[in-house]
């Protein structure tokens, strides 16, 4: 509890010991009244001083305002002991409501508490403890074992293994060794790691993460705007029904000489204090506070499992994702790709071929072109090849040795007119000519990745109606990858422009939001595109991160089924928030109207619901995982 | 110019949501959120009037909450 809080808890306590003594006291009249007010003024001063000031600022109908009228009504009613309980009871309620959300604006915070707040820093071969903040690139920090990394860094020395749970959520332990780069926010599990920072604090990665999901408030859910508008209207509505309640009735008993039969047996102090009941209710914190909370409570449960989503709209948005579009490569498929064969025409052998591709590839960083460098055994002398020319969905053209060589797939062949021959292999072709002559193809080959299928019919379990696979590998490898995983539909051989036209033809076509997913590095223009962009794999790449509006930190697809059920929870948690707060303060309304509900009723109808609701609100932070998740 | 203030004693959701609104109004603007959850007020302003900007800011914030303060 604050201090803050604690000054709150000892007022309640003395107002209710004081209000208790009240009540014994053989009083009448102005002095009862008077023992009344010691108490309310103990529980109520700052109420009714915010009340005074908020309006002088021109803040009418805020909480604060409400309950002094309320109260101070109800005192001029002659209900003092009433008056002081309601002041009483909506102070408890708001010090419980305070505690409860802060508490669980912590417990969310700490889900993404994962940024040390010291680094070890060497300096002249001394080490000093430093805030990662004063650490300069370049620096070396020791990591001694169960110590977070503070810092995006290069291993220089030491071996261990890295828990990388807090950024993929997962714990997969990963060797490092000298050379590795590592990222901030990893625990390491064994030996002691000297790091050289590459990263300033405000560029780690721990950092990144930590910012997109605080700032993912910034970007409102639908529910969360149409609750905001809602009260914007609320409060101000009831304050009306409840200046009519009181004076339509007062008018019809006064001018009336045979007042209606609703109006039977009542006052027109009856009709005040059912009005004062109305102002009571009209607080809109109960709604306000209830959505934004469980979508931050949904956001941060999904970041502990390696699941960033930028926005409550995006998570909004995927509870009604109907088409779910994935990059093949890197996405569906591992993306490590191997050479499986080497096919050279007549004139040329297996070991020209393959190295020339991989010298002219050698600059790329298309999954493909590591495969090729991998499978060259001889060390290359990368200057061999000159003038090198990346051609966006053809290929490579160089010059190496004095020879024009070009790499790439069928469409490179006919640009080059070549007479290039398929090859009856499975897989992806890498065509190379030399001098515009046909030198032979290279065959690689990918696997599907082992939680591909279990994702795709995980999604289909959960509501999505498509699933499409664009690729821009040949048509039989990407028909023999969409059968092995069950896709409904694929598209191959695509340029990156022709990827954006389909998912803009998709966008039109279906019904419902559309996720892209992809692995972030070459199709930011279609992440943009999409309803949703996905990036996957995404630990330690900026810009996937920065085009994505959900970041997969692992490379599972697996993930995007569990970020869905999420994405369900928190919206179905948020329904019911709504109609909860409403209904109750429609039926407190109704029964307040009708003259039976009290004031109790109405302060539980506006702090208590607030309550419930929060606590409510916490479950969307739980996650269960996804029974894909094992594959 | 995008800038983040850290907010002290923002105590309910809804003052917030006022103040997001009031801080929408002021002129040279473009956009405003005010997170109860996180305590945070994303300002994204005129760059050559931001500072001007700011202090009209912290003034309508007073106005709707004054027990918030914008930590600058």
């Amino acid at each position: 509890m604050s201090k803050k809080q604690k000054k709150v808890l000892f007022r309640i306590l003395a107002a209710a010991v004081l209000l208790i003594a009240a009540h014994f006291l053989p009083l009448t009249g102005l002095a009862l009244a008077l023992c009344y007010l010691v108490p309310y003024g103990i529980i109520g001063w700052d109420v009714l001083w915010r009340a005074v000031r908020n309006i002088a600022g021109g803040q009418v109908f805020d909480e604060n305002f409400l309950m002094s009228v309320a109260t101070v009504g109800a005192f001029g009613t002659g209900e003092y002991a009433e008056a002081v309980f309601v002041m009483l009871f909506y102070q408890v309620g708001e010090l419980f409501q305070d505690y409860a959300v802060g508490k669980s604006r912590k417990s969310i915070a700490s889900l993404m508490d994962i940024r040390p707040d010291t680094a070890n820093v060497e300096r002249e071969g001394v080490i000093t403890e430093e805030d990662p903040q004063d650490v300069a690139v370049g620096e070396t920090v020791v990591i001694k074992p169960g110590e977070r990394v503070p810092l995006d860094g290069v291993v220089t020395e030491g071996n261990s293994v890295l828990d990388t749970a807090a950024l993929t959520g997962e714990a997969v332990p990963r060797d490092v060794g000298p050379g590795d780069a590592i990222l901030s926010g990893c625990v390491n599990l064994r030996g002691v790691l000297r790091v050289k920072v590459t990263k300033p604090a405000e560029e780690s990665t721990v950092s990144k993460i930590l910012e997109m999901v605080e700032n993912a408030g910034e970007r409102k859910s639908r529910s969360e705007s149409f609750i905001t508008r809602f009260a914007r209207y609320y409060t101000p509505g009831v304050v009306l029904a409840a200046t009519l309640l009181f004076l339509l009735p007062t008018l019809a008993l006064a001018v009336m000489p045979v007042p209606p039969v609703f109006l039977a047996g009542t006052v027109w102090n009856d009709w005040l204090n059912r009005a004062l009941v109305f102002l009571v209710i009209s607080c809109p914190c109960a709604l306000v506070i209830s959505v934004p909370l469980s979508f931050f409570g949904g956001i941060g449960g999904a970041s502990r499992s390696g699941i960033l989503v930028k926005g409550g709209n995006y998570l909004e948005a995927l509870a009604e994702t109907k088409t779910v579009v994935f990059d093949k490569t890197g996405t569906l498929t591992k993306g490590v790709f191997s050479v499986s064969a080497v096919h050279p025409e007549e004139g040329y052998t297996k070991e020209q071929v393959l190295e020339w591709a991989a010298l002219a590839e050698q600059f790329s960083d298309h999954p493909i072109a590591g495969s090729l460098r991998a499978a060259c055994a001889a060390q290359m002398d990368p200057s061999r090849a000159k003038d090198v020319e990346e051609i966006s969905g053809h290929g490579v053209c160089a010059s190496i040795d004095g020879h024009r060589i070009c790499v790439g797939n069928a469409r490179m062949m006919e640009r080059e007119s070549a007479s290039w021959i398929s090859c009856e292999l499975p897989g992806t072709i890498v065509h190379v000519t030399a001098d515009g002559f046909y030198a032979g193809h290279i065959v690689i080959s990918d696997q599907v990745k082992p939680d591909a299928k279990a994702a795709i019919a995980d999604l289909k379990a959960s509501g999505v109606e498509k699933t499409v696979m664009l690729t821009g590998d040949a048509q039989a490898v990407a028909a023999a990858v969409a059968a092995e995983l069950g896709v409904d539909e694929f598209h191959a051989e695509l340029l990156p422009a022709d990827k954006v036209e389909l998912t803009e033809r998709l966008l039109t076509a279906g019904n419902g939001k559309l996720a892209f997913v992809g692995d972030g590095i070459n199709d930011a223009p279609v992440l943009t595109r999409a309803d949703i962009g996905v990036a996957m794999g995404a630990m330690g790449s900026d810009a996937a991160i920065e085009a994505a509006d959900i970041v997969l930190m692992d490379d599972r697809p697996g993930k995007l089924a569990t970020a869905m059920r999420i994405s369900r929870k928190t919206l179905r948690i948020v329904r019911q928030n709504i109609v909860f707060a409403l209904g109750v303060k429609a039926l407190v309304l109704v029964l307040g109207a009708l003259g039976l509900a009290g004031m109790w009723a109405a302060v539980f109808a506006d702090v208590g619901v607030s309550v419930l609701a929060v606590l409510n609100a916490m479950r969307a932070m739980r996650v269960e995982p996804s029974p894909g998740a094992e594959a | 110019m995008k800038k983040r203030f850290a907010l002290t004693d923002l105590d309910c959701a809804a003052c917030a949501a006022k103040m997001e609104d009031a801080i929408k109004k002021i002129d040279g603007v473009n956009d405003a959120a005010v997170s109860f959850m996180a305590q945070k007020l994303t300002l994204d302003a005129e760059d050559a009037r931001f500072d001007a900007i700011l202090d009209e800011v912290v003034r309508v914030c007073h106005k709707v909450e004054p027990d918030c303060v914008i930590n600058r």
